[in-house]
């Protein structure tokens, strides 16, 4: 399903436009997300990649305005879905939005599901809500579904309590609840972390099914470049709230341009290659309290750091077609004087 | 002449290891928990976590142990250190059986081996200062040392693991997880052990972390002279530090080999399996994947015969029946499945 075809022509089914999600310290705002922009294509799967805390969670919760109320806020930036604002909706109109055209898989398949009630009646709710459906039929919908992600006898299943399931079966009752109503877009936060190797490649299998039978488009949302690599068509790499490098899968593997991306691809021990030593990103990426102001944010990380880089600040430019990289090195437009000091 | 020189070359070669002296030597080890239920909470059945695990590290060497959560690689890790009781086997440490020691006996032979535990944020605790928490094994072995010496010994420690000086005054809650992970290594080494148990010590650290962790533990091994058991459920992660690779499944080892030939020639169908799974970073690359199905059954009802064969793409009819024996195929590569030979 991994065709490297473009999406060329197709109006994006999602744009995202100068995103800022600020979260408020002390009084004061600091931004999460820090102007991101991007497109999600019908039928693209397009992988959102970062260490933690670099804000990939906070955008999708961003998209899915499920922002924590009162803490964190949106404060730019402009989401638009199928042509509507979704930052412009109440939760009301936005209700109507979530779970039936976007859908989203949680990270952690413990502690999404509710313990108190069935699996059939979690999975029956949005069903419930969306389609008016009657009890009856959203049961036969409901084992349909199960039976769709892959868990035999559901028609046991769908009387069973999340604590009767084991950690695979219940993040493909995470995915059941997500596509319940065919999303035409599906957010999948961290999908497959908590899980083993072999009940993984049976989630991503899954995922890439129904990503063609449903026609559905995918963020997915992870650390692991082993799965990106393997899912994903684009690619988005963040680092401190803002994309640093944005590519299709293939050039991004096999010319990664951020010294960041760089380096995160080579500091994953590889099965099929022998390193000696593992490249490794000293320190960690700073709080939002201590996050620079100005300059290049991963400056302090940065083996290949220049005097310049803590002074300007890198956009996002495109250093070939499609692949846009925030970094000064490949900046041509900046005064170059200073450069011939280096 | 040439001999001297290669025995001074401590060489982490897979070859060298075979001339080296046995560290540790674990035989049909069986580790049973109790399932305690009914009026009297009688013991009604157990779970096998570790059912006859047989193997050997030679000293200097890292042996990976991996598999997928609730093979057992924890609770054979914990055995060896006897925290938790053996119910069969027998554990050789250093030439001595360790199996039934107890009390003062044990505890002098357990600063021989430490444990890095798994969760940087749990294993530490938040009411000591740093500086107490590696101090602690310390003083508890050698009561009579100075405490400005044990002092000097932890600040070295600290600096050894890649933390300053200052980080001896410091509590737990304010490092970063890499950073507490290496004040969990550091605790490890306090005691300069032989063997450290590793059970899953990256695991809960980002990637970038990761990589940091992993290669100060390589560092360490070398500067220390150290034997490693390494626990991990990532297949790369254990084939980059390991030389040799057990390969666990509901309670048994399925294979064991050098690192290379498990990667190249992988001859159990789980081992296969668990290798087809494993995503590369490598867009271009089409991979063959096996997917199991289903999930890893109960280990208090494991399935009779071979216990892979409920999931095995190759089972046969005789795999219900027999239960097949860990054999080496070829030297030095082990595998327990009736269809290798």
């Amino acid at each position: 399903m991994k065709n490297m075809t473009d999406f060329p022509s197709q109006a994006p089914l999602l744009e995202v436009t100068g995103l800022e999600t600020a979260f408020e310290i002390d009084g004061e705002l600091y931004n999460a997300v820090d102007g991101v922009s991007f497109n999600v294509k019908p039928k693209q799967v397009l992988g959102v990649v970062g260490e933690s805390g670099c804000g990939k969670s906070v955008m999708s919760l961003s998209i899915m305005q499920l922002l924590p109320k009162g803490i964190g806020k949106i404060r730019n930036g402009q989401i638009t879905f199928n042509g509507q604002s979704l930052e412009k909706l109440d939760d009301k109109k936005m209700n109507k939005i979530r779970g039936k055209d976007i859908g989203m898989i949680f990270q952690e398949p413990m502690t999404s599901l509710n313990p108190v009630f069935t699996i059939g009646f979690q999975l029956a709710e949005s069903l419930h809500n969306h389609f008016k459906l009657s009890k009856k039929e959203a049961r036969g919908k409901v084992i349909e579904l199960l039976d769709q992600v892959g868990i035999s006898r559901p028609e046991r299943v769908v009387d069973e309590y999340p604590h009767q399931l084991s950690g695979g079966m219940r993040q493909r009752v995470m995915i059941a609840m997500a596509i319940a109503c065919k999303p035409k877009l599906l957010i999948a936060d961290e999908p497959t972390t908590a899980l083993d190797v072999t009940v993984q490649a049976q989630i991503l299998e899954l995922l890439q099914g129904l990503q063609e039978t449903n026609d559905m488009a995918i963020i997915l949302i992870t650390h692991d470049l082993g799965v990106v690599a393997e899912t994903c068509h684009e690619v988005l790499v963040m680092y401190a709230g803002e994309v640093v490098e944005r590519a299709d899968v293939v050039t991004l593997f096999e010319n990664p341009k951020h010294p960041y991306t760089e380096l995160l691809m080579r500091s994953i021990p590889r099965l099929d290659e022998e390193e000696e030593k593992l490249a490794s990103i000293e320190g960690i990426v700073p709080s939002l309290k201590n996050m620079p102001r100005q300059g290049c944010k991963f400056v302090d990380r940065c083996p290949k750091a220049m005097e310049e880089c803590r002074t300007i600040t890198p956009r996002l430019s495109e250093n070939l077609p499609g692949h846009e990289v925030r970094c000064l090195l490949y900046e041509t437009s900046w005064n170059r004087e200073g450069m011939s000091a280096k | 002449m040439n001999n001297i020189i290669d025995l001074k070359n401590k060489d982490k070669a897979a070859s060298s290891h075979t001339k080296k002296e046995t560290l540790l030597e674990v035989i049909n080890l069986k580790t049973h928990y109790p399932i305690k239920g009914g009026f009297f909470r009688r013991t009604i059945s157990h779970v096998k976590a570790v059912d006859n695990v047989s193997f050997s590290v030679k000293k200097g060497e890292t042996l990976g142990l991996v598999g997928e959560s609730g093979c057992g690689k924890s609770t054979a890790g914990r055995t060896i250190l006897k925290l938790l009781n053996p119910t069969a086997g027998k554990i050789m440490f250093d030439g001595e059986d360790i199996t039934n020691l107890r009390g003062s006996k044990l505890r002098q032979r357990r600063k021989d081996f430490q444990m890095v535990f798994q969760d940087p944020y749990a294993s530490l605790n938040p009411m000591q200062m740093v500086g107490d928490i590696i101090t602690e094994p310390i003083h508890n072995y050698y009561p009579k040392k100075k405490s400005r010496e044990i002092k000097q010994e932890v600040l070295e420690l600290l600096n050894r693991v890649g933390l300053p000086d200052d980080a001896y005054y410091k509590y737990a809650h304010e490092f970063s997880g890499g950073q507490r992970q290496r004040i969990g290594i550091a605790r490890a080494l306090a005691l300069k052990p032989k063997l450290i148990i590793a059970d899953e010590p990256v695991s809960a650290l980002d990637v970038s972390v990761q990589s940091q962790v992993l290669n100060l533990l390589n560092e360490l091994q070398d500067d220390f002279d150290l034997t490693y058991l390494f626990i991990a459920h990532d297949l790369s992660v254990v084939k980059h530090m390991s030389d040799r690779i057990g390969i666990m499944y509901l309670g048994h080892i399925v294979e064991i080999a050098d690192k290379h030939s498990i990667y190249k020639e992988p001859l159990h169908p789980y081992t296969q399996a668990l290798i087809s799974a494993v995503p590369e970073p490598d867009p271009k690359r089409k991979k063959q994947r096996i997917v199991l199905q289903g999930d890893v059954p109960s280990p208090e009802n494991p399935p009779s015969g071979c216990p892979f064969h409920t999931r095995c793409p190759m089972a046969v009819d005789k795999c219900s029946t027999i239960t097949p024996e860990l054999k080496e195929v070829k030297p030095g590569h082990h595998a327990a499945c009736i269809l290798v030979d």
